[in-house]
């Protein structure tokens, strides 16, 4: 009901505007899944700005169901496409960009010095060279405890692999489920995954798995296993967890009844809702296993892209340039409660994003989460394998077997 | 309709038409046509040609975006090698199985409700409730009901001291929890078929058969499931076909999951081919294929025996 | 036991039976009794971890009233009618057509054609998916209300031309052919004897269609994707997403979507159960 509602108020003050005698306007149409409310606010502000700014130009906008969006894209791409659309970085991008439905737009990154100021994520947005879209958000993946919790016990916050496995002991031994953790919708066990590969073997060959030049066969994915196996073998993980969805995994931590859940930042709005403050609720960094490794995040990236056949490229290439000014992403994000990706933005005055915004500028890649850097088919097979392995640790190497073929067929190998 | 009977049509219009005992024959032979194009057109297009559209995709690798690549059976020998089809494939088949148990147990209940006391009409259509609502509110229902923090199931098990099961993140239980949740619906329509079906039980063979001393087991076994059998075949009929196109209860209550251990054909199906993982829709295709066969054997048999009751 | 009438058992089997009854009932019902229980249920009995027990207090209003405010579910409600009533109009009027050539002609391919309707009731689902799909999207109808109406017209048109074939076989033929001699054409023997002959079949397809289709929940996935065209199937699910452990709230949008066809049900059961189960008494 509510997008027509405001293509409605957005009809009407173009025939506001055309009445009073303007001149002849030109029509940006943009399709976005924005449809949660901080989100929707943020764009509803974007686009106010922009008509303000290029008064020639009137913006339609199309607010789709976040879920629907997945696969409405794939139809509105090759249908009848919008002049823009929002999508997220790397290799969710990938099978857009090679069935050419993206519109390469290296030129305005070039005439905006945008590698410079989104270097962040310059490497998520590239393909082939070429760049293909903006990003305008992200935020950071970390673990969220209960400082109360740790203080009580007088557990330190831990920085590496012993002091984490230490403070998980301590916490199990009094009755407390060190780790909380809702798989049923298998993602949460991909952001496993992700961290103990970036910290065991680092960002280059967590990439280089994703993308199919290393293989799960190898003996470094062995090692991601054995430290995961410290974990899973000593039941440090919420029981069930493949009963829960992770908004159901929360409810132990609310409770007390489990301390730490690795998480993205999305959670502390949840968390604060139910009552945890910012005295109970805290983060830190995923502790390091291998020592030295320089240390890289899982920063999930919301881009926006121009469909290769979109009718009015000109106006949308400035909306992007739009987008990713400073002003307008500080603005955004203010809204969403997520980190601007342009380095000279503010950051939103919140001691969560303030450390993200901190971890992210100095992290030494920026992965996408395990379902956005592997191909899709193999995410799914990836995440199920996980979530199998974290309820029946006994089958991994059934399980990285397992894995070691479907990648094979995934990447033709 | 006095005056279609006296005009003679279109006669009057043009003089001539020829005469009019045939024309009327050759009405009658172009009839069925005009009042069968509409619905066959639709049929074909929408029923009958996908599934040979289907059969053809499924020669070819596709995502639904670019162009389609041939590649002959290797989408079936893919199959071959591919354990989650298996699990899906053996879950099917403990659907089949455990579905069967439709029928006796909706017999059962029919011959409970087979009475005339008071009240016994709102009876009947309570017990019959479960098959009006959707699968969906079934699925959700019975998801919340395994659930296992606080669901009735588990506060049952634990007012018990044991301790509570995840029906629906365990791979021993999920499937026969999903097919429970199945079951709800399915007996209430076996036992409504055979409600109509005891109805029609004819009185005087009952008389016959109890003068000479038949009784309780006797008599159902040999006087009454005999004169059902009609009502048995087609609840036999519709829990297959409920057994082969269980995806609601699956889709609802588990998404596949754990691990994919609780998936079926129909669910694996679309998985592969439209879910956010997926847009293999040549694979896809050539699981519905598989799928189309299992049925086909039943379809063939159902067919088979309706052609012998048309013509004898 | 059947077909032993209970008046003729002893008192206390007939006393037995009478409160034995009502208890099964209430076991049979158990899931749709709590359902109903909580969808009256307070938020803070769910957080306290009252599921099963007498709810704290009934608050009917609030839940049902969050529930239409809060949530889409008002919309995804109007959307299965929209998509519901059309199906049901279009499929009757197919299948009498249908139904009347196939009963009442006599040429070759007859039978043919008659099977290719039942067969069509059998066809699993998925091998439909892809191409059904795609053709939508061709048809620029994807996502939009006549695209599933169109699609449930054809498939229900099987099951219903069926129907109404059987039924219509059941009808004096001597009618008919008294017509016929009289003269009348073809087209009027249908409407004017025929139809109003057909009435209680028609009355009986259309709550089946009217439940089969409501309670779709595949189709809806397939093809529809916003909640501008969600039914109420798809849409209940989503909303389940959303309203994680809210489940006062998702048993008072599952009541809410149930309650069509259950009122349907109640005021056509005569109707309802002969459609179910037609042919459970024949040969």
């Amino acid at each position: 009901m509510k997008p027509k509602f405001f293509k409605t108020l957005l009809a009407a003050s173009a025939v506001l505007i055309a009445s009073t005698g303007m001149a002849e306007q030109r029509t940006l149409t943009i399709n976005t899944d924005t449809s949660d409310p901080a989100p929707k606010a943020a764009f509803e502000q974007l686009i106010a700005d922009f008509e303000a700014a290029n008064p020639d130009v009137k913006v339609d906008w199309n607010l789709f169901d976040h879920e629907g969006y997945k696969t409405s894209i794939r139809n509105f791409l090759t249908a009848e496409a919008p002049d823009l659309a929002n999508w997220y970085a790397g290799n969710r991008m990938a099978p857009f960009v090679e069935a050419d439905l993206f519109e390469d737009v290296s030129d305005v990154w070039a005439e905006n010095n945008l590698s410079e100021q989104l270097g962040s994520a310059l490497p998520s947005m590239t393909i082939n060279g070429k760049q293909w879209g903006v990003p305008y958000t992200y935020y950071q993946w970390g673990v969220y405890y209960r400082k109360d919790i740790f203080a009580e016990k007088g557990i330190e916050v831990p920085k590496t692999w012993d002091e984490f496995l230490a403070a998980c002991a301590k916490l199990k031994e009094d009755g407390v489920t060190p780790i909380t953790i809702g798989s049923k919708y298998l993602w949460t066990a991909g952001g496993w995954f992700d961290y103990l590969n970036l910290r065991v073997n680092g960002y280059d060959y967590h990439m280089k798995l994703t993308s199919g030049e290393a293989s799960y066969a190898d003996p470094e994915v062995g090692k991601v296993f054995d430290a995961w196996d410290q974990l899973t073998t000593n039941d440090y993980f919420l029981e069930n967890h493949a009963a829960f969805s992770w908004q159901e995994a929360l409810a132990p931590m609310v409770q007390g009844k489990a301390a730490m859940y690795l998480m993205g930042n999305f959670a502390v709005a949840p968390l604060k809702e139910a009552g945890l403050t910012d005295e109970t609720l805290g983060f830190f960094p995923f502790p390091e296993i291998t020592p030295g490794l320089p240390a890289a995040e899982d920063a999930p990236t919301d881009t926006i892209h121009i469909p290769a056949n979109a009718k009015n490229k000109e106006d949308a290439k400035k909306f992007l340039a739009f987008l990713a000014t400073a002003e307008q992403q500080s603005k955004i994000n203010a809204e969403l409660g997520q980190l601007p990706v342009n380095k000279n933005s503010t950051v939103p005055e919140d001691p969560f994003l303030a450390q993200g915004f901190e971890l992210l500028s100095n992290a030494k890649g920026l992965a996408q989460f395990y379902d956005r850097d592997a191909p899709a088919e193999m995410a799914k097979a990836g995440m199920e394998g996980f979530q199998e392995y974290m309820v029946k640790p006994e089958r991994r190497e059934a399980i990285i077997k397992r894995l070691a073929k479907i990648e094979k067929k995934v990447f033709k190998k | 309709m006095n005056q279609a009977s006296t005009m003679p049509p279109k006669s009057g219009i043009n003089p001539v038409t020829p005469p009019k005992k045939s024309m009327l024959r050759n009405q009658r032979k172009m009839a069925p046509w005009f009042f069968l194009a509409p619905g066959i057109l639709m049929f074909l297009v929408f029923v009958i040609s996908p599934i040979f559209q289907s059969l053809w995709i499924s020669f070819y690798e596709w995502d639904g975006l670019g162009e389609k690549t041939w590649l002959g059976l290797a989408n079936y020998l893919e199959l071959f090698d591919d354990e989650n089809f298996f699990i899906s494939l053996k879950n099917n088949i403990i659907w089949l199985v455990l579905y069967m148990l439709a029928p006796p147990i909706g017999l059962a209940i029919a011959l409970m409700l087979n009475q005339t006391v008071f009240g016994i009409r709102l009876y009947k259509s309570l017990f019959f409730f479960p098959f009006v609502i959707s699968q969906v509110v079934v699925g959700l229902v019975f998801a919340w009901f395994y659930d296992p923090s606080y669901g009735l199931l588990n506060v049952v098990i634990t007012s018990f001291g044991f301790e509570p099961i995840a029906v629906l993140a365990d791979e021993r239980f999920v499937t026969y929890g999903i097919i429970v949740a199945g079951l709800w619906p399915q007996v209430a329509y076996c036992m409504i078929l055979y409600l109509t079906g005891l109805n029609n039980v004819a009185a005087d063979q009952i008389e016959a058969a109890r003068l000479d001393n038949a009784k309780g087991w006797k008599m159902l076994w040999y006087i009454i499931i005999p004169q059902l059998r009609p009502a048995t075949f087609i609840a036999v009929v519709v829990t297959v076909i409920g057994a082969l196109r269980s995806f609601d209860l699956v889709s609802i209550m588990t998404s596949g999951g754990p691990y994919g251990s609780s998936r079926v054909l129909s669910y694996y199906m679309y998985e592969t081919a439209l879910s956010e993982y997926g847009y293999r829709m040549g694979y896809g295709a050539a699981i519905a294929v598989v799928l189309f066969a299992i049925m086909m054997l039943f379809i063939t048999g159902f067919i088979w025996k309706m052609i012998r009751d048309e013509r004898g | 036991m059947f077909p032993q009438p209970i008046e003729k058992s002893s008192p206390s089997i007939r006393y037995l039976y009478q409160i034995g009854l009502p208890i099964a009932l209430i076991i049979w019902l158990l899931p749709l009794i709590a359902v109903m229980m909580t969808s009256v249920r307070p938020a803070a009995d769910i957080t306290a971890g009252n599921y099963w027990g007498w709810p704290s207090s009934f608050n009917f209003l609030d839940n049902y009233k969050s529930v239409f405010i809060d949530s889409a579910i008002g919309g995804f409600i109007w959307n299965s009618f929209m998509v519901t009533i059309p199906t049901v109009v279009g499929t009757i009027i197919l299948s009498c057509l249908t139904g009347y050539a196939l009963a009442i002609y006599n040429f070759r391919s007859n039978l043919l054609i008659f099977f290719m309707f039942v067969a069509g009731n059998f066809i699993p689902f998925q091998i439909l998916m892809v191409p059904v799909r795609d053709l939508m999207l061709q048809m620029g109808v994807y996502d939009t209300y006549r695209g599933l109406i169109i699609f449930h017209i054809a498939f229900q048109t099987g099951f219903c031309t069926l129907f109404m074939r059987n039924f219509i076989k059941g009808l004096p033929f001597e009618l008919i052919e008294s017509a016929r001699v009289e003269g009348v054409t073809e087209f009027k023997i249908f409407w004017h004897i025929v139809i109003p002959l057909m009435r209680p079949a028609i009355a009986a397809l259309a709550v089946l269609v009217f439940t089969f289709i409501w309670n779709d929940y595949f189709w809806a996935t397939v093809l529809t994707q916003g909640s501008d065209t969600m039914p109420v199937t798809a849409g209940l699910n989503s909303l389940n997403g959303q309203w994680v452990a809210a489940w006062h709230l998702v048993s008072a949008g599952a009541v809410v979507a149930a309650l069509p066809p259950v009122i349907m049900f109640f005021l056509m059961q005569k109707h309802f159960i002969a459609g179910l189960t037609l042919g459970a008494t024949k040969g």
